[in-house]
């Protein structure tokens, strides 16, 4: 049942508004609103039960274990939320002066500072709202670097075929073509594509490392020199920065430039699609050119910097400071694990992945790079138990829904085939991954015993499987009475 | 150790399971001299006892004024209950609904955020939300771009945001896109529309047309979304939803109606919070629906025929599309969007017109108090919705910090951006102030000006 079908004429929440009556004084008839928008009238208790209910028909952290590949789904600490929603903090205005946000700036400092000593970069600014963003402010500070040195010719970012499909939009939204290098049979960057594909058109490399199959690219000091001797930049994506938080900095392997998911290693919810936070380090030679607004502090005063100080800045990406308060729960995040959880964080995000790749090794399961270590993730194919007995990934993910599991990534990377990407992050206890082998275990067995039951899940959900090619025909993307 | 559950023999027996000596084995692969060392700037970690007491002095550092800067965002009461349930766990700790059957919650709240969006600012269409209303904008345009395919010009006037245009030249500019600036009249404080006729024939991609506009003052949104149509160009609307209660729906602008609707949808629900984190909205008419970027939700069956909810049209997505992706947009801002589904559920039609009336009254009211005042004038004479420029006789800073020392946050100096106004203020006064507010405004400002 919508919203919208709980609504009667007339019901209102007096509660909610002011008493003002709402004339319009000023405004000349011409430019005011004839129809009446469909919003519900709803009583306030309706309205509360109506969207309790519909959140208990969600799977998320906090009710099912959420093993989803290269999304880094750990626990979101409260404390963080509760911290970020004090008051003070939620009543400033954005453009409020800078001595009102002495405290709010203080944290945002303190943030960029610990940042850039985990991950070994020069600077970094906190302002790009997700992921996507952050690449796009990398890849153009790329492109500023190679134009204020008169370089403008680089028009090409190589991009490995197992990137998340986020790096080749960016490049191309920055004004760049795409040049795509294939994966070795090991799982790392085809070197000698490499060598062959740069050259005095290349500005850069996006590279994922550990990268989205999983495993740590050995090779990162040969891609590091090639393509620098050839005058491109190395761009590193974060969204596995969770495996080598504290054991291995990007700055150290050579990287340029890097954005961070923080609502993933730092823990800061993902709220059903975002508010995310991509923040972006540097290296010494990409300082000039960082997204403004930086938090900057001279003596005891903290204060923003803009283009007055950054005049090469790539400019803004957001009207104000990016996602702030999400940056106040990665802040608290990242000081109650303080330097030594940091680098336990890697440690026991590994172990689990590697417990389980083990785990589900010996229920049968085939794992696509048996000889290499997981880092936090690692992808296990469903290829030989589909051309047994005809259940896909998408079978697998989707009995695993009605285990009470949330599924792993299905089908990326494209590279390997039937593929479930997992997840399992250091917050998960050993009981629960062994309940989710166990799953697993049963799954298989059922796959052999009854493919068609496998076939037809989910079973327990407030829907079975929806229709979506009927989804994208016949569209339906608004409710009309 | 926080938020590790593991036991010493768990430990063991995973390495056990694994064939590891230790944890610092599975790290062999990385090669040796890439190892990092200590961190030596991160802190020691805290516990939440501590790191309360932590935060709490922070924000003490920020006690909050009296508020009157509007300028993109704005101070509305927030129901309790919006953040109550938006920070359920189950909403809060969820990832994007790839999962469609185990996340029919979420998709529900989108698809009823995507009706009241639509039905707010009368287009047939909206996504599931963009970053912020400014790169919503940014956006807008790029899709406008490769809408209209033989112009890559946009004309942006100086009555948008001058924030928000800046952060559209950083996003548009590497697409070799250009932006033409359009004046506003002097006297009215909107677009002048002599000076936007001097590109009529020109091939033009689009016109944004903002409404309120930065000034807070109405634009001529029919005659104008009728002169891009003519050019054969786009209109982009960009308004704040608040107003669209009261105000003329960008779907029935002119005669044809805007082609796309964008804007900040901070004034639904979302706290001022120093900025973020908000949410972009976009909506469209049905025929662009392919080429706007974002999530998209859409009503559909499962095979036994009953309504559910699902991701749709992926084929214009990064993760489908790749290089040729409407937008490499994944993560947007869903948590804020099911704050503000709850948010306009609660008020609904009529307290939402309450909202956007008695914040019209209260700046109408400022307006006139402050024009009592020696030394101060109303500088343009358009109608105004819930914002309002002030001329003063004194450099708008010098004010401001006298006002502040009076406790009042007296509005957001336009003199950077706009040097030909003079001494000009922009303030806003919404819902939240009460008349003893006004008059403290009014006395503040008196007193920083005398």
């Amino acid at each position: 049942m919508l919203i919208f079908e709980h609504s009667r004429p007339g019901r209102c929440n007096t509660a909610q508004a002011p008493d003002h009556a709402a004339t319009t004084s000023g405004i000349p008839a011409a430019l005011l609103r004839q129809d009446t928008p469909l919003l519900p009238e709803a009583s306030e208790m309706d309205v509360v039960r109506h969207y309790t209910r519909l959140s208990q028909q969600n799977f998320s952290i906090d009710t099912n274990f959420y093993p989803l590949g290269s999304c880094t789904m750990k626990y979101n600490p409260r404390a963080c939320n509760s911290l970020a929603l004090l008051p003070n903090f939620l009543a400033r205005h954005p453009l409020a002066p800078e001595s009102t946000g002495q405290g709010f700036l203080a944290c945002l400092y303190d943030l960029q500072e610990i940042l850039k000593d985990v991950t070994g970069m020069a600077g970094v600014s906190l302002t790009p709202m997700a992921g996507a963003q952050g690449e796009f402010a990398g890849i153009a500070m790329i492109r500023a670097y190679h134009d204020a040195r008169n370089d403008s010719a680089r028009r090409e970012i190589i991009v490995p075929d197992a990137a998340h499909g986020t790096n080749p939009a960016t490049a191309v939204m920055c004004g760049y073509t795409v040049k795509e290098i294939p994966t070795d049979a090991n799982g790392d960057v085809d070197l000698d594509a490499l060598r062959a594909a740069v050259g005095p058109q290349t500005a850069g490399l996006m590279l994922t490392n550990p990268s989205t199959l999983g495993v740590f690219e050995q090779q990162i000091q040969h891609i590091q020199k090639i393509v620098h001797d050839a005058g491109g930049l190395l761009y590193y994506d974060g969204a596995n920065l969770n495996a080598i938080l504290g054991k291995v900095k990007p700055g150290d392997m050579g990287f340029d430039v890097i954005h961070m998911n923080l609502h993933k290693t730092f823990s800061t919810p993902h709220g059903g699609g975002g508010p995310g936070a991509g923040a972006v380090g540097v290296a010494k030679r990409l300082l000039p050119f960082m997204p403004i607004p930086v938090a900057g502090k001279e003596g005891d005063v903290y204060r923003w910097l803009t283009e007055k100080d950054l005049p090469q800045s790539i400019g803004r990406l957001s009207a104000w400071m990016g996602n702030a308060g999400v940056l106040l729960r990665a802040y608290v995040y990242a000081r109650m694990l303080g330097a030594e959880g940091m680098h336990r964080v890697a440690d026991f995000a590994t172990l689990n992945a590697n417990y389980l790749m083990a785990e589900l090794q010996k229920a049968g399961y085939t794992v696509a790079f048996p000889k290499r270590r997981a880092s936090h993730e690692f992808i296990v194919s469903a290829k030989e138990l589909k051309d047994a007995t005809g259940v896909s990934a998408m079978d697998i993910a989707k009995r695993l829904l009605d285990k009470g599991f949330h599924a792993p990534t299905t089908y990326f990377p494209m590279l390997v085939a039937e593929c479930l990407l997992i997840e399992p992050t250091e917050t998960e206890s050993k009981e629960t991954m062994d309940a989710f082998v166990a799953a697993m275990k049963e799954i298989r067995a059922e796959a052999f015993a009854d493919a068609a039951m496998v076939k037809g899940a989910p079973y327990t959900q407030p829907v079975r499987r929806l229709d979506d090619v009927k989804a994208a025909r016949e569209l339906d993307l608004a409710w009309k009475p | 150790m926080p938020f590790i559950p593991h036991t010493e023999p768990d430990v063991a027996a995973m390495l056990a399971s694994i064939g590891a000596p230790d944890i610092d084995a599975l790290f062999d692969e990385i090669p040796a001299a890439l190892r990092a060392g200590k961190l030596t700037q991160v802190p020691a970690g805290m516990n939440e006892m501590q790191v309360t007491r932590l935060m709490s002095e922070r924000a003490s550092l920020d006690t909050p004024l009296l508020n009157f800067i509007g300028a993109g965002a704005y101070e509305h009461h927030i129901p309790a209950a919006v953040w109550q349930i938006a920070t359920r766990g189950e909403f809060y700790s969820a990832y994007t609904p790839y999962q469609a059957e185990a996340s029919q919650g979420t998709l529900q709240v989108l698809y009823e955020y995507q009706t009241m969006m639509a039905s707010l600012t009368g287009m047939d269409v909206s996504n599931a939300s963009l970053y912020d209303g400014a790169s919503g904008l940014a956006e807008a345009i790029l899709m406008a771009v490769r809408t209209h395919k033989t112009s890559r010009r946009v004309l942006l006037p100086a009555t948008v945001s001058p924030i928000y245009r800046s952060v559209v030249q950083s996003v548009v500019k590497l697409q070799d896109i250009e932006l033409i600036d359009v004046p506003f009249d002097a006297a009215t404080g909107t677009i002048a529309l002599d000076a936007l006729q001097r590109h009529a024939g020109s091939d033009i991609a689009a016109l944004v047309i903002p409404q309120p506009n930065f000034f807070g003052a109405l634009e001529n949104v029919d005659a104008l979304t009728d002169w891009a149509h003519a050019q054969n160009a786009l209109a982009i609307a960009l308004v704040n939803p608040l107003t669209l209660a009261l105000l003329k729906a960008p779907g029935n602008w002119g005669g044809k109606g805007a082609d796309i609707a964008v804007g900040d949808g901070q004034p639904l629900g979302a706290p001022l919070s120093s900025g973020g984190p908000y949410f972009g909205f976009m909506c469209c008419k049905q025929a662009l629906v392919r080429q706007m970027p974002g999530r998209i939700i859409g009503r559909t069956v499962d095979l036994e025929g009953k309504v559910g909810f699902t991701l749709t049209l992926q084929a214009r997505e990064q993760h489908i599309r790749r290089a040729k992706a409407t937008s490499n947009i994944c993560s947007n801002q869903g948590l804020v969007v099911t704050a503000a589904t709850i948010h306009m559920a609660l008020l609904g039609v009529d307290g939402l017109r309450r909202v956007a009336a008695a914040s019209h009254a209260n700046t109408q009211a400022l307006s006139a108090l402050a024009s009592g005042v020696h030394g101060v004038k109303r500088l343009f004479n358009a109608p105004h919705f819930h914002e309002v420029v002030l001329q003063l006789a004194k450099p708008v800073h010098e004010v401001l910090k006298k006002m502040q020392g009076q406790g009042v946050l007296g509005g957001y100096d336009l003199s950077a951006h706009y040097p030909q106004l003079g001494n000009a203020l922009l303030v806003c006064a919404t819902e939240t102030k009460t008349a003893e507010d006004l008059q403290r405004y009014v006395d503040a400002l008196r007193h920083a000006l005398s």
